[in-house]
């Protein structure tokens, strides 16, 4: 992007859309941190922190609404256009995505707070460096969104297919273990959904990187399989 | 059938509550309009219909409606310029400014159209310098002090987002400004004399979009001290500019409301009829 389209898109966040932008950075932030936490709840098996993530959920929520509000009130008093409109258009849709991984954390959290009540499992399943690749796809994408970097924003993209491959490993080889050890399959059961979530996780923050790259460019690049950011 | 509704919180508009904490800055308070049952007449043509409303301090209230329905009519009875119009009367009802009746006979109406200052559809400078636009109200007060009127001046200037544009060429002719420096000239000429009260008759109806821009960057800074009246036919203005919208119909009120309220869920159809341009 030349610098004179930037200085412009720079420029847009004023007003209501500077409130909207900074809206959508505190839901980013308590996401972020919320998904964190359940990663953190599941990794030491403390039920303190899967609580607390349960309950901060509704501030999450909320956002969520008030963003919506913004974004109605924005389009009924200022009939934006052009990237203005864009904005406004893609900040709801992102708040829905990082309402949508404060959902999987949440689901998360219970899960683990489940497995607490168990002994210890030992699995191969390693959820925690699923965990790390797809709350690094959510930073890159809030970054894209703040630093107004559309080409930071399409290789996540990518990066989510990693994440699939990863949720399909985990499902075959907790299949395999559910087999050779059925006394636990409740338990196991928890981690396939774990892994589940974190998979739909990596959906998410994939969505929000094609809406920063949307609201930059105005090139939709959702559903384009081959699509090469530097092409 | 009652056609007219009122915000539910309509009480809590006509008093104080609303007034911003900056009004007092400059040290000419905002003040706010009640309007009570009125009916205007040209001649014998009734122009508005049993209008009440009340007009927050400090807040920027914007009319809308198609031509033709009152809204410029009412405008111009805040500052009674419709006298110089023969044949008009306000026939009932009345309006007060900050609790006194504008229309009673012991009014000054010259010292009225002091405090409640009006900017017109078509910027109207006088055929002066830039200095002696600002300064008019002034020495017709009788201020000749020099050093006063270039305070006067500066601040006025300033206020009305001009000073730099035009600091280095106070005496040139103000006719020789673009038209949106006029109407911005305009405007400091009117809070020159430190009104309570700035009516706008689509103040920006013939600008260009920049200068557009430029005069509702400034009402959004004018609101700080002052109460404002603005009329437009441009909905997107009034849904920037404006905290509350009054929508008028052949001479009636049809909705007053908080601008957010009137433009995302309007109470009455033909509000959202208007507002969605199906008419007018």
């Amino acid at each position: 992007m030349n610098q004179e389209r930037l200085e412009h898109m720079r420029g847009i966040f004023r007003g209501p859309l500077l409130n909207l932008k900074d809206t959508l950075l505190m839901m980013a932030s308590l996401t972020d941190r919320n998904l964190s936490l359940a990663l953190s709840a599941l990794a030491e098996r403390n039920t303190e922190k899967a609580n607390v993530v349960e309950s901060e959920d509704s501030v999450v929520d909320k956002l969520e609404v008030e963003v919506d509000e913004m974004v109605v009130t924005y389009f009924s008093t200022h009939g934006p256009m052009a990237t203005a409109c864009r904005v406004a258009f893609c900040g709801s849709k992102i708040s829905q995505a990082l309402e949508g991984i404060a959902d999987q954390a949440v689901a998360i959290a219970r899960r683990s707070r489940m497995l607490n009540e168990r002994a210890e499992l030992q699995s191969e399943v390693d959820i925690t460096e699923m965990g790390r690749l797809v709350l690094s796809m959510i930073r890159e994408s809030i970054n894209a969104f703040v630093e107004v970097d559309p080409d930071r924003a399409a290789p996540i993209v990518l990066r989510d297919r990693q994440v699939d491959e990863i949720n399909k490993a985990n499902e075959r080889t907790l299949n395999n273990i559910m087999a050779q050890d059925p006394q636990n399959i409740p338990a196991y059961i928890h981690l396939l959904f774990i892994s589940r979530s974190l998979e739909r996780c990596g959906d998410y923050a994939k969505a929000i990187a094609e809406e920063v790259h949307y609201l930059y460019t105005a090139q939709d690049i959702r559903h384009e399989h081959g699509f090469n950011p530097k092409s | 059938m009652e056609t007219r509704v009122m915000n539910e919180n309509h009480s809590a508009l006509s008093g104080g509550t609303e007034a911003v904490a900056g009004a007092t800055e400059t040290g000419a308070a905002a003040a706010s309009i009640e309007v009570r049952d009125v009916d205007f007449y040209y001649g014998s043509s009734r122009a508005l219909h049993d209008i009440t409303l009340s007009i927050p301090r400090g807040l920027v209230t914007a009319f809308i409606g198609p031509s033709g329905c009152g809204k410029s009519t009412l405008l111009r009875c805040f500052n009674r310029m419709n006298d110089l119009i023969d044949g008009t009367s306000l026939q009932q009802g009345s309006i007060t400014i900050n609790g006194v009746d504008i229309y009673s006979r012991d009014v000054d109406v010259i010292e009225l159209r002091k405090r409640v200052g009006m900017v017109f559809q078509k910027s109207n400078p006088f055929p002066k310098s830039i200095y002696e636009n600002i300064v008019y109200g002034l020495r017709l007060q009788g201020i000749r002090d020099r050093r006063v009127l270039d305070e006067v001046v500066e601040k006025s200037l300033r206020g009305a987002a001009l000073w730099d544009e035009v600091k280095d060429r106070l005496d040139d002719h103000a006719t020789g400004l673009s038209g949106g420096q006029m109407q911005r000239l305009c405007i400091a000429r009117a809070i020159a004399v430190e009104p309570e009260i700035i009516l706008m008759d689509e103040p920006c109806s013939a600008l260009d979009p920049i200068a557009t821009m430029k005069v509702e960057e400034l009402i959004e800074e004018l609101k700080k001290s002052y109460t404002i009246v603005i009329v437009t036919h441009n909905m997107q203005q009034a849904g920037r500019c404006s905290d509350h919208t009054a929508f008028f119909y052949l001479g009636k009120l049809i909705e007053f409301d908080r601008t957010e309220k009137i433009f995302t869920n309007p109470s009455i159809q033909q509000t959202e009829d208007y507002i969605s341009g199906r008419f007018g």
